[in-house]
């Protein structure tokens, strides 16, 4: 994985990531596949959680996006995080399937959009567009 | 056990519960996650679905039981439920959550409390059924490293 990824400074050459999600079983499944691939990540539980962990200063080269989470959703942490400056890849995952849901998700900041559940195949095709 | 007989129990169990539409794709996946470094990846999964969805039936049968029904707090209820239930490939729970939604949308309480039976129904077969399937696969995980 790229050392520098979309920040540089980076001490490690492992990927970082961040999975945003309010469903426990959907974290720990994520945090898995991203393991298994060996990306270092974290979770949060909602949107504002994202927001604030990059208000403390950290940044990741991927952030897994659910949309529908209490607090402050995926498209409005999504819509944050750009206005922050915020360049790391955004892919967004849900279970929703209506074409308009998506487009304002996908308008609010995304590069990628992913329909749940996660695989191991679509995660890794979010993670060539970070490297190529 | 016979190791050989009990690992053919466990091949016939887990080929069933695929067959008969208990389990899809996803559960393969968590299979797959599962390894030397991460041995009860499975368990550990279906273990926290169990007390994900008992936590999500309470709310959702107190939300059912109040006046006036809060339709939009059920959808989002079930809404996680049926996440849960999708992402470990519970495929029939997964069904019935989606009809639920259906009702709920329509804000058509009947259907909702009908559905939500179904709901329950399912999710407590799926539950017997992976039990005693997983306890099988322990099982024959001992007998394999005696």
């Amino acid at each position: 994985m790229a050392a520098q990824g979309r920040h540089g400074g980076k001490k490690s050459n492992k990927m970082t990531a961040l999975v945003v999600d309010d469903n426990t079983v959907n974290r720990m499944i994520h945090h898995r596949l991203l393991d298994n691939l060996g990306i270092e990540n974290v979770a949060v539980v909602n949107g504002k959680e994202a927001v604030d962990i990059h208000c403390s200063g950290k940044t990741f080269d991927l952030i897994l996006m659910d949309m529908d989470m209490p607090v402050m959703n995926g498209i409005e942490a999504t819509r944050q995080l750009r206005e922050m400056g915020i360049r790391s890849m955004i892919a967004g995952v849900s279970t929703r399937s209506m074409e308009r849901e998506i487009r304002e998700f996908i308008e609010a900041g995304l590069d990628d959009y992913q329909e749940k559940p996660l695989t191991m195949s679509k995660l890794i095709s979010i993670i060539h567009k970070i490297n190529g | 056990m016979d190791r050989n007989r009990l690992q053919h129990q466990v091949a016939c169990m887990r080929r069933s519960l695929f067959d008969q539409g208990y389990l899809d794709e996803p559960f393969i996946q968590l299979e797959e996650l599962q390894d030397d470094a991460n041995p009860n990846f499975v368990q550990e999964i279906v273990t926290l679905f169990y007390s994900d969805s008992a936590r999500l039936i309470q709310n959702i049968e107190h939300a059912l039981n109040s006046r006036p029904i809060d339709f939009d707090k059920l959808d989002d209820y079930m809404h996680q439920f049926k996440g849960s239930s999708s992402s470990i490939g519970a495929k029939k729970v997964t069904n019935e959550c989606t009809v639920f939604r259906e009702y709920c949308s329509a804000e058509n309480a009947e259907g909702c409390i009908r559905s939500f039976q179904q709901v329950k129904q399912e999710y407590a077969i799926l539950r017997r059924k992976l039990e005693v399937y997983l306890q099988m696969v322990r099982q024959a995980a001992v007998s394999r490293t005696a």
